[in-house]
């Protein structure tokens, strides 16, 4: 059951609802309930991506289907998810780092019209292989998308990724992790910065399988007017995923009476010797900072807009590629102001 | 400079200062003294404009200009610089862009021009070798996993760098040790100017042997109950405050 079983499909039965324990927060059943027309393979102009000047080679994706050209450079790759019209559209891709090689793929959703869509990615990391992954999610007010990863991370594998998103009509950024362990690290990170009536569900469900594995998640979101952000982490520790280290955090501003949080973490660990701490905050700006800021002559609004992208640049800066986490710090700090 | 009138305040309805009158004159510095609960914190945020704080009867000017009708930032661009208690930690804003910003802002609210890179690290690395502050401790964010001491002494050099007209110190020897408290009133003291006036808020005597004020005042019951020179510090601590403390009405048997 899935938004791309619908939209292949063309049963509404499909999609997730609140009835899925899962899908409580992000309901698509009770949202779509007529499904638009394929998107057309036409999809005309399209622009620069917004990581372009720093990518080795493009991958662009439109409207589903992959568009020829790309080439295969291992280091820095800009994978496009572009969508244009009011159609709707299913696309997979699959990217793999081999042992010893190093990728950072730098992933952007960037939509255009009121569209529904789902794209589903497949990584694999082999064994000390390296990847950072940075998905900047810019979509319009009306569409509706739904961006899956299944990552399969070989024992020793490095896996790093920071989710970028201001939401949209109804989203969802949904992460699995397939952990060995065996020295292997992965930190899942996200930002969500949702106004108006957006909606943003960033889920990650990362499974230990097997021993000494680490992994560390910072997940901060702002939310205004009548925003609703959802996270819901899950980390599991299979038996026998001894010595596993994790640690998850999730602290969201709320900015208005109107915005809403739902926070969702769970730790369900069945092994031994291990570490695992999570945190949650849902709360509004601190007011002592604020004051202290004000006290020492910064106007209120430029004060709060300080303290909000300080609050955010704590998981912008944990991004490890410079030029990336530079273009992701302006494309947050514009959306603050 | 500083003139305060017959000023109330209230918290949550709670009545805190009650007609409290005070003449600070321009380049002297004043120490209040009072015991816990007088009101002498929430002089310094009624002062600076802190939301809560009900000002329900009297004035405050500064060279004559309604402080009370101003917000706290406007406050600050006047010249007003609070030295706070607890210094509050900003995560995620390094010192030094915390400071800047701040200078500048002050600058622009003035009409001054604003200081450029070049010249505010220049001045900065100088006040902060003055106080003893790791220059390096400036790129962190301000005041997270700070020692007490160090904050302390990341106030006043915030007060060095923006220079105010009026400096109130609430409590700027608590959490330090003697050698901090030093380095500390070495700072305050260089600042003293015949424009600068500074109230120096303590519930012991001990910072005043550091901080010599023109004049002390006792803070009880919401307003100034008695004022001296610097040898009515030496009372406070030989006394205590139990003389001022509020006149209980006792029923008739």
């Amino acid at each position: 059951m899935s938004l791309a079983r619908a939209i292949e499909t063309g049963n509404l039965a499909e999609l997730p609802s609140r009835r899925d324990e899962d899908w409580r927060w992000t309901d698509l059943r009770g949202l779509i309930r007529e499904l638009p027309a394929a998107s057309s393979d036409d999809a005309g102009e399209i622009g620069a991506g917004p990581f372009d000047a720093i990518a080795g080679a493009v991958t662009r994706i439109v409207n589903g289907r992959l568009r020829p050209g790309a080439v295969a450079d291992r280091g820095v790759l800009a994978l496009r998810i572009i969508s244009r019209g009011d159609g709707a559209h299913a696309g997979r891709h699959a990217v793999s780092v081999a042992s010893g090689e190093a990728l950072v793929l730098l992933e952007s959703h960037e939509g255009r019209g009121a569209h529904i869509s789902e794209f589903d990615l497949s990584i694999a990391v082999a064994n000390s292989g390296r990847l950072e992954r940075i998905v900047l999610v810019d979509e319009p007010a009306d569409a509706v998308l739904v961006s899956r990863a299944d990552v399969t991370l070989a024992p020793g594998a490095q896996f790093a990724q920071t989710v970028i998103t201001s939401g949209a009509r109804r989203q969802r950024i949904e992460t699995r992790v397939a952990h060995p362990g065996g020295g292997g690290a992965a930190r899942l990170d996200g930002v969500y910065l949702l106004a108006d009536q957006r909606h943003a569900d960033i889920t990650t469900v990362v499974t230990h399988e097997g021993v000494d594995g680490t992994t560390d998640q910072l997940t901060k979101g702002v939310v205004r007017d009548q925003g609703r952000g959802v996270f819901q982490g899950r980390i599991v520790v299979r038996p026998g995923a001894d010595k596993t280290d994790a640690r998850m955090g999730h602290h969201a501003l709320v900015l208005s009476d109107r915005a809403e949080v739902d926070a969702k973490p769970e730790l369900e660990i069945f092994a031994d010797d291990v570490a695992c701490a999570h945190g949650n905050t849902v709360g509004a700006l601190d007011e002592d900072a604020l004051f202290y800021a004000e006290q020492r002559g910064i106007p209120e609004d430029q004060a709060r807009a300080m303290l909000t992208e300080a609050f955010v640049g704590e998981v912008v800066d944990r991004i490890e590629h410079e030029g990336a986490r530079e273009i992701v710090r302006a494309w947050v700090a514009e959306r603050l102001r | 400079m500083l003139s305060i009138r017959n000023l109330s305040a209230a918290i949550d309805g709670k009545t805190i200062l009650n007609g409290l009158s005070l003449e600070l004159p321009a380049g002297e510095v004043h120490a209040i003294m009072g015991p816990n609960g007088a009101g002498k914190s929430t002089l310094s945020y009624v002062l600076t404009g802190r939301d809560g704080y009900e000002v329900t009867a009297g004035s405050v000017t500064l060279n004559g200009e309604d402080l009370l009708a101003l917000s706290p930032s406007e406050r600050a661009a006047r010249g007003v610089f609070l030295s706070f208690q607890y210094p509050i930690e900003i995560p995620g804003v390094p010192a030094l862009t915390f400071l800047r910003t701040a200078l500048n802002a002050q600058r622009r609210a003035r009409g001054e021009a604003e200081m450029g890179a070049p010249e505010f690290l220049k001045t900065i690395r100088a006040r902060a070798g003055e106080l003893k502050i790791d220059f390096e401790m400036l790129r962190r964010a301000l005041n997270v996993g700070f020692s007490g001491g160090e904050k302390k002494r990341m106030e006043i050099l915030q007060m060095a760098m923006l220079a105010p007209k009026l400096a109130i110190l609430d409590e700027t020897d608590s959490g330090l040790d003697i050698d901090a408290l030093r380095i500390v009133a070495e700072g305050v003291n260089a600042m003293r100017a015949p424009d600068r006036s500074m109230l120096v808020i303590t519930h012991y005597q001990r910072l005043l042997d550091y901080i010599r004020p023109d004049r002390v005042h006792v803070l009880a019951g919401g307003r100034i109950v008695a004022s001296g020179g610097p040898e009515l510090a030496h009372d406070l601590e030989r006394e205590g405050y139990d003389k001022y403390a509020p006149k209980l009405e006792t029923a008739p048997a």
